[in-house]
């Protein structure tokens, strides 16, 4: 990459926009995800018969339905990331290809 | 069985030596089970498919891309498949099925372990990942800095990871073979490494992605007709399911319920199965397949999606083996072990997952999920394979010995004859270690990926001011406490050593040996004040708006 093209994306206030969103959203993202098994993790270690306590009466313990919203919702993160990242920051992103080219 | 259930559960349970501690308690030596026809044959179709793709990807595979990252062609799909693939191990399906079987809830908790590294994989590192690296990952971390001392630290970063996970999937193969197909361990460890060898020396990355993707869907296919079989037994209701499974299990009401565990071990464990499942070579790699940022980012979405359906399978796997296998006497075996006699599964727990196929779907169903478990491995292994090849051929051949000045026909050759090199050792390794006790390898390998490789591939993406000594010198200390660690720990010190006790008490030291490495990194960065920190620190600028917009990066090559 030449220092032309290096400084006009540096100073293009689309290419600002797009690392302060797509930092903003993977950090956030990753921080929630941190949390969710963390905070599982935690609560195995340190109160774990909230875990091994009946859910509704039954055999099902409050475990089984976390664990699976854990494994889902590690599903779903990925899922909103992608969908954000192939609309909205890919479309920023060529607009800042283009204007490079310039 | 003690060092077979361990083998297992340590080739399965990637990065989990607690586990393969508790799950193991078996001693002495696997007996050879009947010759499985059905298996075999079922296996031999699945080699002759896989060598015919070989044969196809072996006409597409001219230059270098093409060998190290099939040309950059794979789609986000099919690189996701194939991530998928390398992340469900033969021992991962048979392993934590096993786990569940075994205890229960305590086998969910695992498999989320090693799941929820993805998300954050995909959030911060795969899309600066592939536009900054071509081949390796060592493209990456060295990208302003010094390529000589870089690359040699990355390739033996990757070489140790690789060597460790070689040697722990041969002995996995050799022994599962033995039980599965009733052929001999060292016919099993000898046919492992030369198919290996022969699909990625023919057949490169194209072929390696591919025997992966086809692994992957039929070890899908299998694992959900054997979970929707399960189910249909007890009315699609897991209330009932798990009600039978008390009832039945020993334990009793306590495999719904998590089991006792240290706390650092287990926030050790979640970091170094986390950061390792970013820092593992071979996983780095599959990131250079696909055509761009876009594709790559997707890919982890649907490995994401098939990892995790395939843990919620083994886990209704595991309690449909509860349910329908403990109160059949003909699956049942008596041994003794530790002078006492104990009843069990035929063969042990890891072959719950097996038996269930039998018990669901007949002989053949057993000889099919036999042939895929053996199927899996060699895919596993054939991955490993081509990034320690690429490690030794393009970081350390290309780049240290030729200064980037090789021609691209030389590195291709360096790199097969390497693949080669590496079918021989695995061999001599997997006979060599039949006997041993391996399940600290794996363990090792992720500990060793998490505060080796990750720490200095993270930082060179995230961190401007990383130099090349506090890159080199927090990497080593990263490997170095990391296997330090855990031989000093209760893995290696007592279990193998046969010490009293241990003189590091935690069996996981990622938690330590991570911190060690990035606070090393970042000290000896920060008090590097030569002329080159200075340029390196220079370079960071332009590195980042390429790894932002992917203006520079490699693209896919067209035929």
């Amino acid at each position: 990459m030449n220092e032309d093209i290096l400084t006009r994306v540096q100073n293009n206030p689309k290419f600002k926009e797009l690392v302060h969103k797509r930092t903003r959203l993977g950090w956030q993202l990753s921080i929630l995800m941190l949390a969710i098994y963390y905070g599982f993790i935690l609560v195995l270690a340190f109160a774990p018969n909230v875990l091994g306590a009946s859910l509704s009466g039954g055999t099902t313990t409050v475990g089984i339905p976390v664990g699976i919203f854990i494994i889902v919702s590690a599903f779903v993160l990925t899922g909103v990331y992608v969908r954000k990242a192939n609309t909205e920051f890919d479309q920023l992103n060529q607009q800042i290809v283009e204007d490079a080219k310039q | 069985m003690k060092s077979w259930t361990k083998t297992l559960c340590a080739t399965a349970l990637t990065g989990l030596p607690a586990l393969a501690l508790a799950a193991g308690a078996f001693e002495g030596e696997v007996t050879k089970q009947a010759t499985n026809w059905h298996a075999i044959i079922m296996f031999f179709l699945f080699v002759a498919f896989t060598m015919g793709i070989t044969y196809w990807a072996s006409r597409r595979t001219r230059s270098a891309s093409d060998f190290y990252t099939a040309g950059g062609g794979i789609t986000g799909f099919q690189n996701g498949l194939a991530i998928a693939g390398d992340y469900m191990s033969a021992a991962s399906f048979l392993g934590i099925s096993a786990m569940v079987f075994d205890k229960g809830y305590d086998g969910l908790i695992y498999s989320i372990g090693f799941l929820v590294g993805w998300p954050v994989i995909l959030f911060l590192v795969a899309e600066r990942l592939r536009n900054l690296g071509k081949f390796t990952f060592a493209d990456v971390a060295s990208y302003r800095l010094q390529q000589t001392p870089v690359r040699t630290f990355a390739a033996t970063g990757t070489l140790v990871v690789v060597a460790l996970y070689l040697i722990a999937q041969m002995v996995g193969a050799g022994k599962l073979i033995q039980l599965l197909f009733g052929m001999s361990y060292s016919s099993a460890v000898v046919l492992v490494g030369i198919l290996m060898v022969m699909y990625v020396t023919f057949g490169g990355m194209l072929a390696t992605t591919w025997v992966q993707i086809i692994k992957a869907v039929i070890l899908l296919g299998g694992a959900s007709f054997m979970a929707f079989m399960v189910l249909s037994t007890v009315g699609f209701s897991p209330e009932m399911m798990f009600q039978k499974a008390v009832a039945i299990h020993a334990k009793g009401a306590e495999i719904m319920a998590p089991g006792k565990a240290d706390p650092i071990d287990s926030i050790s464990l979640g970091l170094a199965l986390m950061f390792g499942t970013a820092g593992l070579p071979h996983i780095l790699m599959r990131f250079f397949t696909v055509s761009d940022a876009k594709e790559a980012r997707k890919s982890v979405f649907y490995a994401t999606g098939f990892i995790g359906y395939f843990y919620i399978l083994t886990f209704i796997i595991g309690f449909g083996a509860i349910m329908l296998l403990l109160d059949q006497p003909s699956m049942m075996e008596t041994v003794v072990k530790n002078g006492k006699e104990v009843t069990q599964l035929i063969g042990g727990s890891n072959m719950a997952a097996i038996h269930l196929a039998n018990a669901v779907g007949g002989d053949l169903f057993l000889g099919f999920i036999s042939a895929v478990a053996f199927a899996t491995i060699l895919a596993v292994v054939a991955g490993l394979a081509l990034s320690g090849a690429s490690a030794v051929s393009h970081d350390l051949y290309a780049s240290v010995i030729k200064k980037g000045k090789a021609n691209e026909a030389d590195e291709i050759r360096v790199s097969k004859i390497t693949t080669v090199v590496l079918g021989v050792i695995a061999i001599l390794l997997g006979l060599l270690f039949e006997k041993q006790n391996i399940a600290f390898m794996v363990g090792l390998a992720f500990s060793i990926a998490a505060s080796a490789n990750f720490p200095v591939l993270f930082l060179s993406m995230f961190w401007k001011g990383l130099t090349t000594r506090g890159a080199v010198v927090g990497g080593f200390i990263g490997l170095i406490s990391a296997v330090g660690l855990i031989v000093m720990g209760p893995a290696v010190w007592v279990d193998v050593l046969k010490h009293e006790t241990a003189l590091f008490p935690y069996k996981n030291p990622a938690i330590f040996s991570i911190t060690l490495a990035f606070v090393f990194t970042w000290l000896v960065s920060v008090l590097d004040k030569s002329k080159s920190a200075i340029e390196e620190k220079a370079k960071f600028d332009a590195q980042f708006v390429r790894s932002m917009t992917g203006i520079g990066a490699a693209g896919a090559s067209k035929h």
